[in-house]
């Protein structure tokens, strides 16, 4: 890049934080995706929101497309710049918690603050945060907003989208834009802060979020149930929730996945079952929070689990999670390469996803193991090989196709929660038409009229 | 840089050599987990510094995709080996073999520093001169030193300045813990058990203490005791910074004077010298005779630090005498090498918590690496500092007599950190506590 504006832009944030040298940009080319990297013209680290907003507008005067990173853990390929000429912008430092407001239930924050950091201030304060992708130990706050993070609890506690009020951006000329407020209820002007949720980066850049909060669940209590037939485990999720139980978690991990976490941790878990689910009910009181339980065990046995094992104490139930805990370490240490699906279909129709996602598998010769959130019918199908292998690796593309079509096919979405960013961009027209599409650029070209909002990603 | 000498190996050479290890690099799946836990990313918030970056950085190195080989070599330059990033990580990759493997094969392209090369080559291998130097600057470093922090009693070395900047150190010993013991071989007592005492740089030049108190629970305890003369260095700075050849010369001196005995344990009240021993001697011992290597195997199974030895294998009693009227607020520190490296963490606290007169107390962000890494601190000492900070930070939030620790490595940078910030926190070995408690 030309010398004197990155003078411009060191003028702006300082020497230190503008980094132009290679080996420091080349770290900012590839996220959690697997995906072919890209490495960007220069990288700047704002520190206040003066200097962000300075930033964005001497980018984009300069014509140079923009792409905004919090962490780099997406998993869709939504910070890899779009060409050699971007300019990252990162928000790490821009990671203050400004205000926890116990009496309104609410928070301010920067978009640099790390979730789990904010979970555990807000915790601290007796408050609860609930989403928690994860990756919550490092994603941030302005990336959960920016993809509509989910997590473990989506199923009764909602995903970032349930807990966004309000929040400033800058727009491309480096103008900030207030939305929402801190208040419950908020009809002023467009609902700007829907319109920038799950984003990715493409319309404008938060420099401030707020955040609801809610009571912390006082008890809670976990369950594991163990399936000869997946259909059954399906089931009884359908009938949990018609019984009008909604459990904070309800995860469910297919027989491959239980074989891996089996060979990896040696837990004793039960590798002949065909699935198991894994549930946890909770509530404000305990007495309840019982009665749910033992209703959740009758359900589970109803509908044909012979195995189910419950939860004493804490110790206890930490030991069931371990298995959840342990699917993803489990799979990624089997084979070099780990690409994380996010298919999504209705509930009642996880059965018929895992089932086709285990044809797929067969079909293309591959390792896949299922996990996901079978409250939400979201699953992580997640494909184990080496992307060194450009044969195997071609295998993996299609099948992922596939997955995609079987999804949709299913009345599914392609992706859940991990977003579209460059991997799935192409595939928007398919589960939508041509004229969500052109709505969708018009929008985009009306707020970042030389298209250089990270470009190539979301909608092309 | 001036002061490096000629480059060895051409940069088709390094990439090449890189290439071989593109398998271990090849397991990392960019998730980027290890940001939650590494100290320098904590701090500079530079994707670079943490292993994810690094390991893309080499990898780019491996197909040719960067050539600035000597920017990369900055970049692990910046890494406290600490290992948090390898226990954190979920697709198991080993990212301090890799980084040390590296920093070897980067080295060898680039070259040493001449202030390395003369610690390295010719002071850490020489106990003599060694003891020499201790000597010297001890009896005459109270020309040089500043008092620092009353309190603590810890000072500041003008003349070390551009090697260690502002730090507070404690006064140097005047005579080292082995001058002053010499060789020690004494029988196995009432626990029937001898053990080899390697005391490491540090409790022998610096923390004479740490290895007295070692030599008075084995003592109390009826542990025989082994230690040649002149042990080296453990070999961790030179390997840490990519000195194979000067770090192996290490390892065969040690395997020499430790042959001369036989023991049951080999334990150090030093967590960076046993996990050295046990990880690194044990990682390269194909590169040492048949002999060695059956040596270095054998020790591998025998060492110990010393906390674990008095809870794992003495099984140590307390003393409870219960009715203290005042007890002394202690916390711990975890090590990395002994937390991340070893998996000890239960034994010191088990220690601390058993200790008459004391009252543990558990720090927020205990096992967090507080920044302390051998020639780290000497060659980032800006990081080390800010890094350190937060320790400090985690330390005085719930307002301790003592911060207890089991690593003098970690004793050094949380006195310096404390110091600087004018706090009065003693700062004491675990074993040094025990060994308190066991009266005259
Ligand atoms: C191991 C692992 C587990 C995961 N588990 C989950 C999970 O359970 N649920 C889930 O939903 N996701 C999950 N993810 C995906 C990912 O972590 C989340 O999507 C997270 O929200 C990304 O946050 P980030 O800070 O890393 O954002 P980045 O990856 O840096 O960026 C993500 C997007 O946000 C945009 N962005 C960032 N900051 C701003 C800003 N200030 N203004 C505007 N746009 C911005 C970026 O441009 C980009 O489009 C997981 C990832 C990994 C690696
Ligand atoms: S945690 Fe492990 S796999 Fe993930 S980025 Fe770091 S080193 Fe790679
Ligand atoms: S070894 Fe420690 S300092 Fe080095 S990258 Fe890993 S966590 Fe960071």
């Amino acid at each position: 890049m030309n010398v004197n504006l990155v003078k411009e832009f060191m003028a702006i944030v300082g020497r230190e934080l503008v980094f132009a040298d290679e080996a420091e940009r080349q770290a900012y080319s590839y996220d959690a995706a697997v995906l072919t990297p890209q490495v960007p013209a220069l990288v700047v680290m704002p520190e206040t929101h003066e200097q962000l907003g300075k930033t964005i507008k001497l980018a984009y005067e300069n014509g140079l497309p923009i792409t905004v990173r919090g962490a780099g853990s997406n998993l869709s390929g939504a910070v890899i710049p779009s060409s050699a000429d971007t300019v990252v912008i990162l928000t790490s430092r821009l990671n203050k918690i400004i205000e926890i407001n116990e009496e309104d239930l609410y928070a301010v924050v920067e978009p640099g603050v790390i979730t789990s950091v904010f979970a555990e201030a807000v915790s601290s304060r007796g408050l609860f945060y609930p989403p928690d992708p994860g990756s919550q130990t490092v994603s941030t706050l302005g990336g959960n907003v920016a993809l509509n993070a989910g997590g473990l609890r989506g199923l009764k506690y909602g995903v970032t989208k349930d807990y966004l009020m309000g929040m400033e951006f800058f727009d491309y000329n480096g103008d900030l834009i207030k939305t929402g407020s801190r208040t419950v209820k908020c009809v002023t002007g467009y609902n700007l802060s829907g319109m920038m949720l799950g984003s990715e980066g493409t319309l404008g850049i938060f420099s401030q979020i707020i955040l609801k909060l809610v009571p912390p669940p006082k008890a809670s209590k976990a369950l594991m149930a163990v399936y000869d037939d997946i259909s059954d485990a399906s089931e009884t999720v359908a009938a949990i929730i018609a019984a009008h139980i909604l459990p904070c978690t309800l995860e469910i991990l297919d027989r491959k996945c239980l074989t891996y976490i089996e060979a990896h941790t040696r837990a004793g878990l039960p590798v002949e079952a065909a699935a198991i689910l894994l549930i946890e009910v909770d509530g404000s009181h305990i007495q309840a929070v019982e009665e749910d339980a033992c209703k959740v065990m009758e359900l589970c046995k109803k509908c044909g689990s012979k195995d189910i094992r419950t939860a004493k104490d804490a110790d206890e139930k930490n030991r069931l999670w371990e298995a959840r805990r342990n699917a993803l370490p489990a799979l990624a240490r089997a084979r070099p390469t780990t690409v994380l699906e996010d298919a999504t279909v209705p509930r009642s129709k996880v059965p018929a996803m895992v089932a086709a996602v285990n044809r797929i598998a067969q079909k293309y010769n591959l390792e896949i193991g299922t996990f996901g959130h079978a409250g939400d019918g979201n699953l992580h199908p997640t494909i184990l090989c080496d992307r060194r292998n450009k044969e195997e690796f071609k295998r993996v593309e299609d099948a992922v196709d596939e997955i995609f079509d079987a999804a949709l096919n299913l009345q599914g979405t392609l992706s859940g929660e991990h977003g579209i960013g460059m991997a799935k961009a192409k595939w928007m027209e398919k589960e939508t038409n041509r004229a969500t599409i052109n709505f969708s650029k018009n929008l985009r070209l009306a707020l970042d009229p030389k298209y250089l909002f990270n470009a190539g990603k979301k909608i092309l | 840089m001036n002061g490096k000498t000629k480059k060895r190996t051409s940069l088709p050479q390094l990439t090449k050599q890189l290439m071989a290890i593109d398998d271990r690099l090849a397991g990392c799946m960019h998730c980027g987990l290890c940001q939650a836990v590494c100290p320098v990313y904590g701090v500079t918030l530079k994707e670079a510094d943490v292993s994810r970056g690094k390991i893309v950085l080499l990898e780019n190195l491996a197909y040719e995709l960067l050539k600035d080989a000597d920017g990369v070599g900055e970049k692990l330059d910046r890494c406290l080996l600490c290992g948090s990033c390898r226990s954190n990580c979920p697709s198991g990759v080993d990212t301090v073999e890799i980084f040390l493997h590296a920093r070897r094969l980067i080295t060898d392209y680039r070259g040493l520093g001449k202030i390395k090369k003369t610690v390295f080559r010719f002071i850490l291998p020489h106990p003599g001169l060694m003891s020499f130097f201790v000597a010297f600057s001890g009896r005459f470093q109270r020309f040089f030193r500043r008092k620092a922090n009353k309190s603590m009693g810890t000072f500041e070395f003008p003349i070390l300045r551009p090697f260690a900047g502002k730090r507070h150190f404690q006064p140097l010993a005047t005579k080292s813990f082995s001058a002053e013991y010499g060789k020690i071989n004494t029988s196995a007592g009432k626990s029937g058990i001898k053990v080899a005492f390697f005391p490491g740089c540090v409790p022998d030049k610096l923390f004479v203490r740490i290895a007295q108190a070692s030599m008075k629970a084995f003592e109390k305890n009826g542990v025989g005791v082994f230690m040649p003369g002149s042990l080296v260095c453990c070999g961790i700075p030179n390997l840490v910074s990519g000195d194979y050849v000067s770090f192996k010369r290490l390892v065969k001196t040690n395997l020499g004077l430790l042959k001369k005995a036989e023991f049951d344990y080999l334990v150090s009240p030093c967590a960076t010298c046993v996990s050295s021993i046990k990880e690194n001697w044990f990682r390269y011992r194909d590169d040492f005779t048949d002999d060695e290597r059956r040596q270095i195997e054998e020790i591998h199974g025998k060492a110990m630090d010393i906390t674990a030895f008095l809870i794992d294998v003495l099984n140590v009693e307390f003393k409870t005498s219960g009715s203290e009227t005042c007890k002394r607020r202690v916390t711990y520190h975890d090590s990395c090498h002994l937390k991340k490296t070893l998996g000890i963490y239960a034994q010191p606290r088990n220690i601390l918590k058993n200790l008459s007169g004391l009252e543990f107390v558990e720090m927020p962000e205990a096992d967090r690496c507080c920044g302390s890494g051998g020639s780290f601190t000497l060659t980032q000492h800006k990081l080390a500092n800010q890094i350190g900070q937060r320790k400090r930070n985690c330390v005085v939030s719930i307002n301790p007599d003592i911060v207890a620790a089991a690593c003098p490595a970690c004793m050094l940078q949380l006195m310096d950190m404390l110091s600087q910030n004018g706090d009065s926190v003693e700062v004491k070995h675990v074993v040094e506590l025990y060994a308190d408690s066991l009266g005259r």
